[in-house]
């Protein structure tokens, strides 16, 4: 492949940054999923913690304010979706569709008065000489904290979900919700905590958007990252490695497309913007083949409701 | 069975309730269509900012009604159908994607005026286009854009490769280059309108490739918002409306469309009942276009340049294309001293040469 005058540095670097956003949100959902709940709301949760986060930040004048804010905000958000689906037994597909266009357009009337506004900046974290390392430096220390927070994230996910007890509770929910709650657990409590959880990260992606890679507020502005979160999840197939793989490789790619372009390469940018989706079908199709049935990994009750007087 | 009856009757019995009142009334339904959303802070924002003029013009007389983030394809012919349905008598459709469903909505509603921004299609007798000489903002601008460039390259982030946009990128180009021979212009192709988050990035990979000047053509503030982190390194342009608040960082000059005359003018038209098909494309000399203040960081002679290339194009004695100019391939295009007809610039799909890459089919 030609890559023309682009520096890899730079663009590894870039695409590091522009992966955060999905790459939070797709853990959050990942954990969401894990415990047997289907939450498409990803998209309203993220742009509900971009304006939250963005009002916070600009309120109080601290970008760290800003993230707890936008965690908040989301979190909030999903704690609906969880009165609804955990308590009232509303379908959960239908119930995270609304709830994307029910946080797109809240986040539209929160955000009335905060356009054109700059928010503080998120500045790299400091790491002194090692940030001048040639190739390692920028690549590895020239980031703001949250970039590392999203990869120390998936780590903990990792760790969590595999070598502790909690881990195995959440997924003995999301697997056979009549076993965990014969067994004693409270099936519904431990959704809803996982569903914070996912709304939480959410929204701190979602703030991400706002508050580091785009410094303003606009109405809709994660524009789609949440329904590209939730094709990432599937896509690794519930584990949070490949979570962190997939979203680097889905913002890698965007980011290559418009690199090549103003390189002024020859290779159809069409053909670059398509490959995500492309290889989440092929992934897709090779997993839910025969053998690959077993490496799908789905929860296996995933997407339904569980009532303990049922 | 009979509940449907019922049902009919009611809606009837509504219907000529809500006629009753429009007759009433007289108020004139004046509808918008907008691909973004009003806090855009760019395209759709300006276009609202018309709407709202025509309602203060008009007062009692009108009555305005628009829908946002309308997607260009099959759900703007919903969406235009239902506003015919509504009672809208004349309906601005803002946007290029919108061509093909404003006229097929617009021959099932004959009584209705459909009006269509940057588009070429008048199938129907109901259906006006109008647009404004972008390309001549977009000639200030890569003058500005000449005369700054330390790196010798400038950016332009690209929507769609329509007619519209390529004008747009050859006027910036063929102006910079005129007072700067070196320049070399680097394209990038958003395929959006309006998305921030994927602009900011393409701001980003411009920057990366040493540009320091950035032109766009999408509609929302993220291009500028990416060329502020860079601390002044790299300067950029208010795209179709000021966006002021970035004055006091890389916003050296801003195209604002300027639509609210226009809506005006055929708002009134439709009011007094002189109103008729037409084409419309005004540019600087009729108000629709307007260069924003051009901020301190332009030196004294360049402003004042800048100015004149203004005020020449509002007074007829420039063309941005002006001949001689040849294509991409090198093969002619303008003669010495022949300017642009219309035709060629509303059509135009090749780059003029020096201009490196191929616009994406």
């Amino acid at each position: 492949m030609d890559f023309g005058s682009i520096n890899p540095v730079i663009l590894i670097a870039s695409l590091m940054v522009a992966a955060v956003p999905i790459m939070l949100a797709a853990v959050g959902e990942l954990v969401v999923e894990k415990s047997g709940v289907l939450n498409l709301g990803v998209e309203g949760m993220m742009v509900m913690g971009a304006i939250c986060g963005f009002i916070t930040a600009v309120e109080t004048g601290s970008p760290f304010l800003g993230f707890l804010g936008g965690a908040a905000g989301g979190a909030g958000l999903s704690l609906v979706f969880a009165l609804l689906t955990q308590v009232f037994l509303a379908n959960q597909v239908a119930t995270g569709l609304a709830l994307t266009l029910f946080g797109l357009g809240l986040s539209a009337l929160m955000g009335q008065g905060y356009n054109g506004i700059k928010p503080p900046l998120t500045p790299d974290v400091p790491f002194g000489p090692l940030a001048q390392i040639p190739a390692l430096g920028p690549i590895l220390f020239a980031h703001d904290w949250v970039v590392y927070f999203s990869v120390a994230v998936i780590a903990v996910t990792w760790w969590v979900l595999k070598a502790t007890r909690l881990g195995l509770i959440i997924r003995a929910v999301g697997e056979s919700h009549d076993a965990a709650h014969a067994l004693g657990y409270k099936v519904n409590r431990i959704r809803l905590g996982c569903i914070t959880f996912g709304g939480a990260m959410a929204g701190m992606g979602g703030a991400y958007v706002s508050l580091v890679r785009v410094p303003q507020w606009v109405d809709g502005i994660t524009a789609g990252a949440g329904w590209i979160a939730l094709a990432i999840v599937v896509f690794a197939s519930w584990r949070p490695w490949r979570v962190l793989i997939g979203a680097y490789l889905f913002g890698g790619i965007t980011v290559l497309q418009l690199n090549l372009q103003a390189a002024g390469s020859a290779i159809p940018v069409e053909y670059l913007s398509m490959s995500p989706y492309l290889i989440t079908i092929i992934v897709l199709v090779i997993m839910s083949s025969g053998k690959g049935r077993a490496a799908l990994n789905a929860p296996a009750v995933l997407g339904q409701n569980f009532h303990a007087a049922r | 069975m009979l509940r449907r009856t019922l049902l009919t009757t009611a809606a009837l019995a509504l219907g000529v309730l809500g006629a009753g009142m429009a007759q009433a009334q007289e108020k004139l339904k004046a509808c918008f269509v907008y691909v973004g959303p009003i806090g855009d802070g760019g395209w759709t924002y300006q276009h609202h900012q018309g709407a709202l003029a025509v309602q203060e013009k008009y007062g009692d007389k009108v009555e305005i009604q628009w829908q946002e983030s309308v997607p260009e394809g099959a759900d703007a012919e919903r969406v235009l159908t239902q506003m015919a349905l509504g009672g809208c008598k004349i309906i601005f459709t803002t946007s290029f994607g919108y061509m093909d469903a404003t006229n097929a909505v617009a021959a099932k509603f004959p009584d209705v005026k459909f009006e269509h921004a940057t588009g070429f299609k008048r199938d129907q007798p109901n259906v006006s286009t109008y647009n404004a000489r972008f390309y001549e903002g977009r000639a200030v601008e890569g003058l500005i854009a000449g005369r700054m460039t330390k790196s010798n390259k400038i950016g332009y982030i690209g929507s769609f490769p329509i007619p519209e946009v390529v004008m747009g990128i050859n006027a910036y180009y063929l102006n910079a280059k005129k007072v700067n021979p070196n320049v070399e212009v680097s394209v990038v192709w958003a395929f959006t309108w309006f998305d921030p988050a994927k602009e900011a990035d393409a701001a980003k990979a411009l920057i990366d490739q040493g540009v320091d000047v950035i032109a766009s053509h999408t509609d929302s503030t993220a291009p500028l918002a990416e060329a502020a982190k860079t601390n002044g390194a790299v300067i950029g342009f208010g795209q179709a409306s000021d966006m002021a608040e970035y004055t006091d960082g890389p916003r050296v000059t801003s195209i604002i469309d300027n639509w609210a005359p226009y809506y005006v003018e055929r708002v009134g038209a439709l009011l007094d009942g002189t109103y008729e098909q037409k084409d419309t494309w005004a540019g600087i000399a009729g108000g629709e276009v307007l260069i924003g203040d051009i901020t301190e960081k332009v030196p004294a002679e360049v402003k004042a340049e800048a100015e004149k290339m203004r005020d020449d194009i509002a007074a007829g004695t420039f063309h941005p294309f002006t001949g001689p100019i040849n294509k991409q391939d090198g093969s002619p295009w303008l003669a010495e001293g022949a300017t642009a007809p219309d035709g060629d610039l509303l059509g135009m799909n090749f780059y003029v040469e020096g201009i490196k890459g191929d616009i994406p089919k």
